[in-house]
């Protein structure tokens, strides 16, 4: 050992050392170098986050294993936790190339459902927006989101181009994008207010958007929970959407919004009086009452799928 | 690669002139098939066109029909708040067989609904126009609607199948200059606007037959259901020479001028039956050009037919969902709406054949108008093969005045006794006693028309009217006054001698017979239906 480390230039180092203090008196190049103190430091490499490469993710073999999961142990854990009423699908008809779905979000359940609920031209070549910072913390979440959701990393908390152009390059190569463009799961059932990335992405690659309406995710597993409850949920998914000419980013996201308040409204009463609603501008709105949060939590059970207000007889006196 | 160029450039129908190197020919027999060779020489074959293009974007064609009518305002001018709004449209008896979902129909009034939404009409009702068929069951509405109408309309009762025997929901419009009775559904007569939601599957459909029929009652139907109407209509398939569309045109005539406003909304669909691949594929093509592929299917469907057990051969041809595809959508004013449509089904459906033939023969399917989910009884054999498969002609009939139909259809002594009862007593004591329309019509037409318990079961059940099966005996009344024989190749032989026709255990047997009364070596024409076809005879 003495003679292979003086051929290799290794250092002698005294006799009698611990393992651990002999590691730690290795010299580079079997240490990492020290940065001269009048040099700057190279930053160092980020591969968490939303610089983590989904590539690989996409491939053929991950794809296969993706779909394997999503059609055998995700639809399964769907159908037994979520028992999905699916509505809508054939509003879908007659589309052909990529689209950006966009949901309103309530718990983790929402791209389970959604994967196993997204008609098959789409459903296996899909990526889904998810947020950088919690399911790409870490280089194995993010390994994991990769291969079994096919997420990408998408900034949630400041203006990122890089999310958006990875999207749109996908979108552009034939991959649909699921999109949650609240940016986050909803704190206390009801709806947050849309974001732009949906309507911009959209509008950059001519993509029709698909609204969606999920109900029902919050009451299994919703924000705070860890273990989840069975229920049933809805999924009902809407006409496709394109920005007008006249119609910018904005306007248009404010237009997918008003889409998926007119589907929740479609889901807890009947299309038709939806409809009426949504020409006339009354849906309800996806994000509750501004009120305080006992009356919001009150308000929510007027929501549920034929949920009556309760009408309590008092007795005479 | 070939099946594309063929989807994008359908060739049109042709006749085939028989000959020895012709293959045998495909005949449908009920729930099962037939092959038959003809005799070569003296034997032709009329073939249906391929099925046309559908339209790219049938959503975009159905609203820009909306918005630009035909002789008429755009749909969104006519819709105002406070309205009354009735949607009427065609019930279960068309298409043949139904369509995969979505339906035309779903796709229609969603559409329409969403003007009326957008105008702010609250009072809406949409009804099966079906006349004096059976009611359409919940899941037959939700097959041609959609979930989402039918949860937006049933539970208010909303949504709702036509009741011609209803006395408070009938009401009289007038009478035409012919005397014929006008009668209309109240709702319907009673709506500041009527949407007629159309499918015209051949060229009978469609037009003022829509209102005036699907939305009348017997009082007002008889007028035009009847022997007399039906022995003048040659054919009915032929609007323009049909005194049956006559009597419905005049009818028309005094539901504008004393009826409701009416939008119509007219679609036609093109051939493709049985797809263009899948089992059935081969259904849809000609002999001569069935590959090994489709051979092997065709030999492995008719064993596994012929073994199976006459329930489980007619719920898999009932789960059957056609291809088809929309062709074109019109909408507006309905004189002009329907020769539009007119056009657009004949270019579909018409053949050019010359000269008539001494023998027609044809294979009969194993549903008709009046059979959707339920059984092909004797009575509707008749009318499917004297009734629709005679009558698809322009110009004159392909047989000639006296000549020998031959049909092939097991013709089973069976009837589906919640959808038929008044055809079982129809069959089994009527037409024991005679076959000739006219008195049948003269002596029990109204007997069986006010039975009460018929008319029970039509209005509270699934059944046919009580008076139904005399109208299907009526419409093969002008073939049954035309034609010399008529031969059921291959059907049960006692409802065949009922039916006052003759049996033949094969097709040989039947030429044979047919010698008797057309003479040795007569001509022999094939009519290779379905998918449709007319022949346009010169």
């Amino acid at each position: 050992m003495s003679r292979l480390a003086k051929q290799i230039g290794l250092p002698r180092l005294p006799a009698g050392l611990s393992p651990v203090r002999r590691f730690r008196a290795l010299e580079f190049p079997l240490r990492a170098p020290s940065t001269p103190r009048r040099v700057a430091p190279l930053p160092p490499e980020r591969r968490t986050g939303v610089h983590y490469d989904t590539e690989w993710a996409r491939r053929t073999p991950a794809r296969m294993v993706r779909a394997a999961i999503v059609d055998g142990p995700m639809r399964l854990a769907v159908s037994g936790l979520a028992a999905p009423d699916r509505r809508g699908e054939d509003r879908l008809l007659g589309l052909e190339g990529p689209i950006i779905f966009a949901a309103n979000h309530h718990s983790h359940l929402d791209t389970p459902l959604l994967l196993t609920s997204i008609p098959t031209p789409w459903r296996h070549k899909v990526v889904v927006a998810a947020a950088s910072d919690y399911f790409f913390g870490t280089r194995v979440t993010g390994a994991l989101s990769a291969l079994v959701i096919g997420a990408i990393p998408i900034e949630r908390t400041k203006v990122e181009r890089r999310s958006a152009n990875t999207a749109a390059e996908l979108i552009g190569d034939g991959w649909s994008l699921l999109i949650f463009p609240e940016g986050g799961r909803s704190p206390d059932g009801w709806g947050q207010p849309f974001r732009g990335g949906a309507a911009y992405l959209a509008a950059k690659t001519g993509v029709p958007v698909v609204p969606i309406h999920l109900e029902g995710t919050g009451r299994i597993l919703r924000k705070g929970r860890s273990l989840p409850r069975p229920s049933t949920t809805s999924v009902t998914f809407g006409r496709p959407l394109k920005p007008t000419d006249d119609e910018n980013a904005t306007r248009f996201g404010a237009r997918i919004e008003r889409e998926v308040a007119a589907l929740a409204d479609e889901a807890s009463s009947d299309w038709y009086r939806a409809r009426l609603r949504a020409h006339a501008g009354t849906s309800p709105g996806l994000t509750g009452p501004e009120t305080g949060r006992w009356r919001r939590a009150w308000a929510l059970g007027d929501r549920a799928r034929g949920a009556k207000r309760r009408t309590r007889s008092w007795p005479d006196i | 690669m070939a099946s594309d160029s063929r989807r994008k450039a359908p060739r049109p129908g042709f006749v085939l002139d028989v000959d020895r190197s012709t293959p045998p020919i495909l005949f449908h027999h009920g729930d099962n098939f037939r092959l038959e060779k003809l005799p070569a020489d003296r034997s032709r074959v009329i073939y249906p066109a391929e099925p046309l293009p559908g339209l790219p974007d049938p959503e975009e064609s159905i609203y820009q029909a909306l918005l630009n009518p035909l002789d008429d305002d755009p749909l969104p001018s006519l819709m105002k708040p406070g309205m009354k709004l009735t949607i009427a449209f065609d019930d279960l008896s068309l298409p043949l067989p139904k369509m995969r979902q979505p339906d035309i129909r779903q796709r229609i009034i969603e559409q329409v609904l969403d003007i009326a939404a957008a105008a702010g009409v609250d009072d809406v009702h949409l009804i099966a126009a079906l006349a004096l068929h059976r009611r359409m069951t919940e899941a037959e509405l939700r097959h041609c609607l959609g979930d989402r109408i039918y949860d937006a309309f049933a539970p208010q009762n909303a949504l709702y199948n036509h009741d011609a025997e209803d006395p408070d929901g009938i009401v009289e419009l007038g009478t035409t200059g012919h005397d014929e009775l006008v009668t209309m559904n109240k709702r319907a007569a009673e709506s500041d606007l009527l949407v007629y939601v159309n499918l015209n599957i051949v060229s009978m459909d469609g037009g003022w037959k829509s209102t005036a029929t699907g939305l009348s009652s017997y009082a007002g139907i008889k007028h035009h259901h009847n022997v007399a109407t039906m022995r003048e209509s040659k054919s009915f398939m032929d609007r323009h020479s049909s005194e049956l569309h006559h009597s419905n045109w005049r009818q028309g005539e005094v539901i504008k001028n004393h009826g409701p406003r009416v939008f119509q909304i007219e679609t036609t669909i093109n051939n493709n039956t049985f797809g263009y691949d899948g089992p059935l594929a081969v259904l849809q093509k000609r002999e001569w050009e069935w590959t090994a592929r489709d051979r092997a299917t065709f030999m492995g469907m008719k064993k596994g037919l012929d073994l199976m057990p006459t329930g489980a051969r007619r719920k898999i041809f009932n789960n059957w969902e056609a291809p088809y595809e929309l062709t074109s959508v019109q909408a507006g004013n309905v004189d002009s709406v329907h020769e539009v449509t007119l056009e657009n089904c004949f270019k579909q459906h018409l053949v050019p054949v010359e000269g008539q033939t001494d023998v027609l023969t044809f294979g009969l399917p194993y549903i008709c108008p009046y059979n959707v989910n339920s059984v092909m009884n004797p009575v509707l054999v008749m009318c499917l093969g004297l009734g629709y498969f005679f009558n698809m002609y322009r110009g004159k009939p392909l047989v000639r005045e006296g000549g020998v139909l031959i049909m092939s259809h097991p013709t089973p002594w069976e009837f589906h006794p919640v959808h038929h009862p008044s055809y079982i007593d129809f069959f089994e004591q009527l037409l024991a006693e005679t076959t000739d329309p006219i008195e049948l019509e003269k002596k029990y037409e109204k007997q069986f028309a006010e039975d009460e318990w018929y008319t029970h079961l039509y209005r509270n059940s699934y059944a046919y009217h009580g008076v139904h099966p005399f109208y299907m005996w009526y419409w093969g009344a002008h073939a049954l006054q035309w034609l010399g024989r008529v031969i059921i190749v291959g059907g049960d032989q006692r409802a065949v001698r009922r039916l006052g026709f003759q049996p033949a255990s094969t097709m040989q047997d039947a030429l044979e017979m047919a010698s008797d009364v057309v003479g040795p070596r007569p001509s022999i024409t094939h009519l290779h239906n379905p998918p449709i076809l007319m022949a346009d005879v010169t």
